[in-house]
């Protein structure tokens, strides 16, 4: 389900181009939004004084989470080996469920609509949800 | 949970009467008197059939699918889409009772089309993108949210009359 075709790839690394320069924006819009809408999301974030979705550890939690995204993007061609170190820290340190991937993607792709209506096509949205799955099951590898 | 969508699993059971707060009436009622059925119908199910491809399996008599221009531009998926949106229409005026409001179309895509029910949730999503894509700034987090609830009654709705 998450082989990316050589267009894939292409169609992710050229709208990330175009929409990389508010990677923070999109980050902490992505992050506030999954805390709002998701809120079971929140008990990952317990250890936060401030738990609002606009918080400035909310924000900054975007930044990191973007910042990942992006350099993902420059490792596409081997996101398993690219993210090993993530999927290390997300397995046996954060202990994230991985279901919670899907739901943080959603919500990326949901800012990505409200931010770049116009670039954000299907043919894009198909492309940047392959990716992001793809990731998802590379940052899913060193689990069990 | 399927695994290709997000949106929320809510059990309706018949003695379960899902509550909305008055923000989430007021929004889901604003949503749909701001955006225009056969724009945001269209390209939901357009969106639909381009990102889930499988879905093409249920327009079969559609003509031309081929490709992403071609699904953009077919008129039978815009007919379709903006008939999905008058039948949210009927949700959106029956908030309190949409699963007896959607009774018949339950059966209708169970008997008849026999859609497979997980893919409701992915239109939901694509649509959730189109909306987000129209309202832009203004569809915030809370209005995501009221609006995410309302399609997931609506899609347990839709399934409820599967056996």
């Amino acid at each position: 389900m998450t082989t990316l075709t050589a267009k894939d790839k292409q169609t992710v690394k050229a709208f990330w181009a175009k929409v990389s320069g508010k990677s923070e924006d999109i980050g902490a819009d992505a992050v506030a939004r999954m805390l709002v809408v998701y809120p079971q999301t929140k008990i990952y974030f317990s250890h936060w004084p401030d738990q609002s979705p606009n918080s400035p550890a909310a924000r900054k939690h975007g930044i990191t989470v973007m910042m990942g995204v992006g350099d993902a993007v420059t490792k596409i061609d081997d996101l398993k080996e690219g993210l090993k170190e993530l999927s290390q820290l997300h397995a046996f340190t954060l202990r994230v469920d991985p279901g919670n991937f899907k739901i943080l993607s959603h919500n990326i792709l949901v800012v990505m609509a409200v931010m770049f209506p116009t670039d954000f096509t299907p043919e894009v949205h198909v492309s940047l949800d392959k990716f992001l799955a793809a990731v998802s099951l590379a940052l899913s590898e060193k689990y069990r | 949970m399927p695994e290709n969508s997000v949106s929320a699993d809510l059990q309706t059971g018949s003695d379960k009467m899902v509550e909305w707060t008055d923000f989430e009436r007021d929004t889901i009622k604003d949503i749909f008197s701001r955006i225009e059925y056969d724009v945001v119908g269209p390209a939901a199910l357009a969106r639909c059939l381009v990102v889930y491809p499988w879905t093409q399996r249920y327009f079969g008599g559609f003509g031309n699918l081929y490709n992403a221009a071609a699904i953009k531009g077919n008129p039978m998926v815009s007919k379709h889409g903006t008939t999905i949106m008058h039948s949210l229409d009927r949700a959106v005026k029956n908030l309190d009772d949409i699963e007896n409001t959607y009774t018949e179309l339950s059966v209708l895509h169970s008997e008849k089309l026999h859609v497979d029910p997980d893919n409701f949730k992915l239109l939901a999503d694509c649509l959730t993108i189109v909306v987000a894509a129209q309202l832009g700034k203004e569809f915030t987090g809370e209005v995501q949210a009221a609006f995410q609830k309302f399609l997931a009654v609506v899609v347990s709705s839709l399934g409820r009359q599967y056996h």
